[in-house]
């Protein structure tokens, strides 16, 4: 039963992110340069493009003062079908999520995840405002401006409340994210770094109360990636002086940057953007996972380039095995994990490490 | 003497085995197969039961695949499918999968048979379906093909997978094209898949949910819901919990209830013919016995020297009993192979149902486990050994001195045999068909058969004398005749022996045909009623809309025609879906319109009437004159005004007049329609008109078979699904005329002494012959006339006990007075033929030694 279920797993994933292909097919929206970002509109969805996600992570913290790490994914995709079908179950829009939680009391990462086809109000993505459900998961966002989540696994359960404290930070050119030297290899994206949680998760079947800091991004896009691309890192840190730092690259197969890009956030708003010269990542550890084989560098060096000079980043994961296979439910396999630097906190994502990742 | 006893070494015992057997070897052999052909038979038939039951379970298991629960269609109209999340969220349900299910097949135009739907069409939803039926999904490797795949590739509405037997029936090969017709539509796919070899062989053919519902006309219907339970959930309570928001059109399907009701489906059959083996091992016991009895009764005077010579009784039950274990033994492994060949063989003929009809397309494995093996194996042993018990304590109860110098019938010709076993065995055969079924099946009539054969066995002394007595001195003017009489006379227990084999062979014989010419009469007088008129058409989908239904009415050249339409019906989620059959029907004279039986019930003016078939009034436990709910739209109430005689429906019809059903339902589309061709109109000419008087695309799709050809059909069907029946009586009649020439023969080889006896007073060579062919004659007359009686009580207890109780119908009793006849003069002849023969080897001995052999 499992293993047919990891077996049907891996066809979805195949399906479901390693196939869109380097061009929009025609029919998807296009991401432009100056197009204007509103809100409320744009937390919602944007069932035009081939895929969006939202991507909450933080780092939490126990009544007994343990830190835990929890990402909660909600993913959209459209497909290419045929639009004259009228039947309710047109497979149109396809919604994914996948949660994790960092607990280095179990070692490992616990993660489980959903996936359906839109509609009849078991899965839907609203396009008003951020309202993303499937089954019994749910990313929402209520009318006071704050976020809620709710995850139930067999594993594991959250139950959190996430609050904007500081403003919404648009990346790149004003929510215009380019991610390769095309510029239609681009998305459009926006964070919220530093968002106060409270609330509950649950562990082995008891619920601790939890409070932490969380870092929400959300980015659409119709066509991603360069066709040479195998998969990106991603870091996103919440500073203890207030300010944010985002930093990714987009790798080819040998392990070259193709592209980056990112941004450095002053507690007071300030926001200077980086590009391709600004951004480099140094390997100091590389972990193996003992069940995908996978080879991932989780102990890191970041390097930016700002106008007030270099900066570093020592980054340490909170521990090695945060590897997140959910290619049972129609995901990547993938590095998603909490990570310590001198004065602050964050979450690296590392993709393509196993499985060529192609947006 | 007191000199010691010595037990007679096994050394010696072996080497008397053995000369008898060299001496004897043809009644040795056929003592064995008797055993071998009781003991194949039954473990072939335990054999395809086993494997069909599995099939059936897995057809069952593949169908569901590991749904914990099902929610299903009444009809194949199938539900609203916003019901679909309403169970989703219900509390207890962990996941639910939304299917489309539709009976297809391949290819275009109308149907070859009008048993359609060896195909079914699934439209699932596979995101859904991988948590809750994922044995229904292709494997990744083939979904994801070679290479740059699209993640449309899994939701296209073109792509079909197929399972393994489907892909056989399809002839086609990963990546062709397959067209596929469900619900009147013709719609092509491209092959993309073959889902993982299941245990079951059912044809299944896998879309995405939304491509089946729309290229098959299916939009914002389901036909089915399965569900996972939440672990820890209680199945009882979200049961209750569906079952309070179900609409009248939808059921709950646990598992279990679907087992339950291919168990019911099949149970009946399976039991009625596991019942024949076992009376077929029963008549081998019985052939044993009486082969024993005769060796027993020969080797009299052999017997009675070993106890002379120091032999205890003990030692003598055990020789005799070793004999008869030893047969057994070789029987009952030659039985094991032969059933096991049959087995195969039959599976692999008829299928897995024995040409029933009940699993389509379905070739099951073969199932062989130890302990049945075990088990057939040791009946039949315990049978040759039982059979040799008797003969074998009969023996060693004589007393060597009369013994050493008698031969025959040791029990004296004055002492009338005793009726009294035999009729008390009779009379409690009779209490037991009284009984009703036991769990559905007919245990006590075959209890009641088992019975009334032992009755017929035990009383057939008494009964041989009271057949003869009315004979007793008309051989006067003829001394063959009158010997031929004296002795069978003097010679009750002999003959009694002689006839036990016999009896049961034909009783059983007997029964089995007046049961199957019953049957097959009362079904030939039911299909004239359910099929009447010339020439039947039909159209799938949805079928004839009043418009064309007046135009073909209206048509020139088409004599009298009405439309019909015929749905499955779920009346309880534990049974199979009933047919509700809407035709019209006068309610004032029902009779016209469907072959009733029973009373009738005057319909109250404000109720609609229907008219259930009998084995829907015995399923459901209805009667004339009460009222039940349908499940159609709104959950009419309706009148029982009526049962008629159905064959053709096992899990029961409900007939409906058309203008009720329309009034009901809001349907007026017919798919069937019955013509009576007006004299000098030929079936092709009406083809014609209809086709004619429809628009071209929907005449296409019409079939036309004359109503003669579907009788014809149906009654090949009825043949071929009791062509085991068919083999096993003939199997029954080789036995027992086998067993008759085996007996004879032995009977009169052993009757040298009495022969020379008789040429020394002056019989002729001639005249003894004659006598022998009388005997054997009258000896077989006696049988088949004891066999013929016995038969007939055993038939009525098939026909009314065993049947209804089963397969919940009815018939009339017929006789077949050919099979009778030609089993009567078989039985003589051969009783006649193989006296004659082995008196004349006896004869040849000389005379006078055989008189002093005596001494």
């Amino acid at each position: 039963m499992r293993s047919a279920l990891r077996l049907a797993g891996l066809c979805l994933v195949a399906l479901l992110l390693i196939a869109a292909g380097p061009t929009a097919a025609p029919g998807f929206s296009a991401v432009r340069p100056g197009a204007p970002i509103t809100f409320p509109r744009d937390h919602g969805a944007h069932p035009g493009y081939r895929t969006e996600w939202w991507y909450v992570t933080g780092w939490l913290k126990t009544p007994d003062g343990q830190d835990v790490g929890f990402q909660v994914t909600f993913f959209r995709s459209r497909l290419a079908t045929d639009a004259r079908n009228p039947s309710a179950f047109s497979p149109t829009q396809v919604l994914f999520a996948h949660a994790g939680l960092s607990d280095p009391k179990a070692g490992r990462l616990l993660h489980d995840g959903r996936i359906a086809r839109q509609g009849f109000g078991l899965a839907e993505a609203s396009v008003r405002d951020t309202d993303v459900v499937i089954d019994d998961w749910r990313l929402r966002r209520r009318a006071d401006g704050r976020f809620v989540a709710q995850v139930t696994t067999q594993a594991f359960g959250l139950d959190l409340m996430l609050t904007p404290i500081q403003p919404i930070l648009l990346q790149g050119e004003s929510g215009f994210s380019r991610k390769g030297a095309k510029l239609t290899q681009a998305s459009h994206y926006y964070s919220l770094p530093h968002m106060r949680v409270s609330g509950v998760i649950v562990r082995g079947g008891r619920r601790v109360q939890v409070t932490g800091e969380a870092w929400m991004d959300h980015e659409w896009s119709s066509t991603l990636l360069d066709s040479q691309a195998v998969g990106w890192d991603w870091v996103g840190l919440n500073l203890d002086d207030g300010s944010a730092v985002t930093a990714f690259q987009v790798r080819d197969r040998t392990g070259r940057a193709l592209w980056a890009g990112g941004s450095l956030r002053s507690r007071g708003g300030t926001s200077e953007r980086l590009g391709p010269g600004d951004i480099s990542f140094t390997t100091e550890r590389v972990w193996r996972s003992p069940r995908t084989g996978g080879r991932y560098p989780v102990q890191r060096s970041l390097s930016l380039r700002t106008t007030a000079g270099e900066r570093r980043f020592r980054l340490t994961p909170l521990f090695d095995d945060q590897e997140l296979d959910s290619r049972r439910t129609g995901g990547p396999v993938y590095w998603e994990g909490a990570v310590r630097t001198e004065g602050g906190r964050g979450y690296l994502e590392l993709t393509g490490y196993v499985v060529p990742l192609r947006l | 003497m007191t000199a010691e006893r010595r037990p007679i070494s096994y050394a010696a015992l072996a080497w008397m085995t053995l000369g008898e057997w060299r001496a004897h070897p043809g009644r040795v052999v056929i003592a064995a197969l008797a055993i071998a052909i009781g003991v194949a038979l039954g473990f072939a038939v335990h054999l395809i039961n086993a494997s069909a039951q599995s099939e059936l379970a897995r057809a069952v298991r593949t169908l569901n695949a590991d749904a914990d629960l099902q929610v299903r269609a009444t009809t194949p109209l199938g539900f609203d499918e916003q019901l679909y999340p309403r169970l989703a969220q219900l509390p207890g349900v962990a996941a639910a999968s939304p299917v489309v299910a539709l009976p297809a097949r391949f290819g275009t135009g109308p149907s070859r048979s009008f048993d359609s739907g060896v195909l079914t069409v699934l439209g699932l939803d596979p995101l859904r379906a991988i948590a809750v039926t994922p044995t229904l999904l292709a494997p990744p490797s083939q979904a994801a093909g070679e290479g740059g795949l699209q993640p449309e590739s899994v939701f296209d509405p073109n792509r079909v997978t197929l399972s393994r037997a489907a892909l056989k029936a399809s002839g086609a090969k990963i990546g062709d094209r397959v067209v596929i017709t469900a619900a009147g539509r013709s719609e092509s796919f491209v092959l993309a898949g073959v889902l993982p070899p299941g245990p079951s062989e059912q044809q299944i053919a896998v879309l995405d949910i939304a491509a089946a519902q729309w290229r098959f006309g299916s939009l914002g219907r389901l036909q089915r819901i399965d569900l996972k339970i939440a672990p820890g959930a209680d199945l009882g309570r979200v049961e209750a919990g569906l079952r309070a928001i179900l609409p009248s059109n939808a059921q709950v399907v646990t598992a279990r209830s679907e087992a339950r009701q291919g168990d019911n489906l099949t149970k009946a059959y399976r039991v009625n013919l596991e019942m024949l083996a076992l009376v077929a091992l029963l008549t081998g016991g019985f052939l044993v016995y009486s082969a024993q009895a005769l060796s027993v009764a020969r080797r009299r005077p052999q017997f009675a020297l070993l106890r002379v010579l120091g032999l205890e009784r003990r030692g003598l039950l055990a020789q005799v009993l070793v004999e008869g274990g030893l047969l057994g033994v070789v029987g009952a492994l030659l039985g094991l192979g032969l059933g096991l060949a049959i087995a195969v063989a039959t599976l692999r003929v008829l299928g897995g149902d024995l040409g029933g009809g009940f699993f389509r397309g379905a070739a099951p494995d073969l199932l062989v486990q130890p302990a049945p093996v075990l088990v057939f194996f040791g009946l039949g042993l315990v049978a040759a050994i039982v059979g040799s018990l008797l003969p074998a304590l009969e023996a060693a109860r004589a007393q060597p001195g009369i013994a050493l110098k008698n031969l025959g019938d040791h029990r004296d010709p004055d002492t009338r045999p005793s009726a009294l076993w035999g009729l008390g065995l009779l009379a409690a055969g009779g209490l037991a068909a009284s009984l009703p079924a036991w769990d559905g099946v007919p245990v006590f009539g075959y209890l009641s058969i088992g019975l009334i054969l032992a009755g017929g066995v035990a009383a057939m002394p008494w009964l041989a004398r009271l057949l003869l007595s009315p004979l007793q001195g008309a051989g006067r003017g003829n001394i063959a005749v009158d010997l031929a009489l004296k002795r069978l006379w003097g010679a009750p227990g002999q003959a009694a022996v002689a006839l036990c084999g016999i009896v049961a062979s034909v009783s059983l014989m007997v029964a089995m045909g007046v049961m199957v010419v019953s049957l097959r009469g009362s079904v030939e007088d039911w299909l004239g009623d359910i099929l009447p008129g010339d020439l039947l058409f039909r159209v799938e989908g949805d079928g004839f809309d009043p418009a064309q239904q007046a135009r073909i009415a209206a048509a020139s050249g088409l004599g009298p025609v009405f439309f019909q339409k015929s749905a499955p019906l779920r009346l309880s989620p534990n049974l199979p879906p009933a047919i509700l059959v809407v035709r019209p029907i006068d309610q004032a004279a029902p009779a016209k319109s469907l072959p009733l039986i029973g009373r009738t019930a005057d319909i109250p003016a404000d109720v609609t009437p229907v008219w259930l078939s009998e084995p829907a009034a015995r399923l459901y436990g209805r009667k004339v004159g009460e009222r039940m709910v349908l499940p159609l739209p709104g959950g009419p109430e309706v009148f029982v005004a009526g049962i008629w005689r159905d064959y053709a429906r096992q899990a029961g019809a409900v007939a409906i007049d058309d203008k009720a059903y329309t009034r009901l339902t809001g349907d007026a589309l017919r798919t069937e329609a019955l013509l009576t061709l007006p004299s000098g109109q030929t079936p092709g000419g009406a083809a014609r008109a209809v086709r004619a008087a429809l628009p071209p695309d929907l005449a296409g799709q019409v079939q036309f078979v004359e109503t003669r050809q579907m009788r014809a059909g149906a009654l090949k069907l009825f043949d071929s699904s009791f062509a085991l029946t068919y083999a096993l009586e003939a199997i029954a009649i080789a036995v027992g005329l086998a067993g008759v020439a085996a007996t004879f023969s032995a009977q009169t080889l052993a009757r040298t002494k009495e022969f020379g006896m008789l040429r020394h007073v002056g019989v002729l060579r001639r005249q003894i012959i004659g006598m022998l062919a009388t005997e054997g004659a009258l000896l077989g007359a006696v049988g088949v006339v004891a066999g013929l009686g016995l038969g007939l009580m055993m038939s009525q207890v098939l026909i009314h006990v065993v049947n209804p109780q089963s397969f919940h119908w009815t018939m009339d009793t017929r006789l077949p007075l050919g099979l009778f006849a030609s089993l009567a003069g078989a039985l003589i002849a051969a009783g006649a033929i193989t006296a004659v023969l082995a008196g004349g080897r006896a004869l040849s001995t000389d005379a006078v030694r055989a008189v002093r052999e005596d001494w």
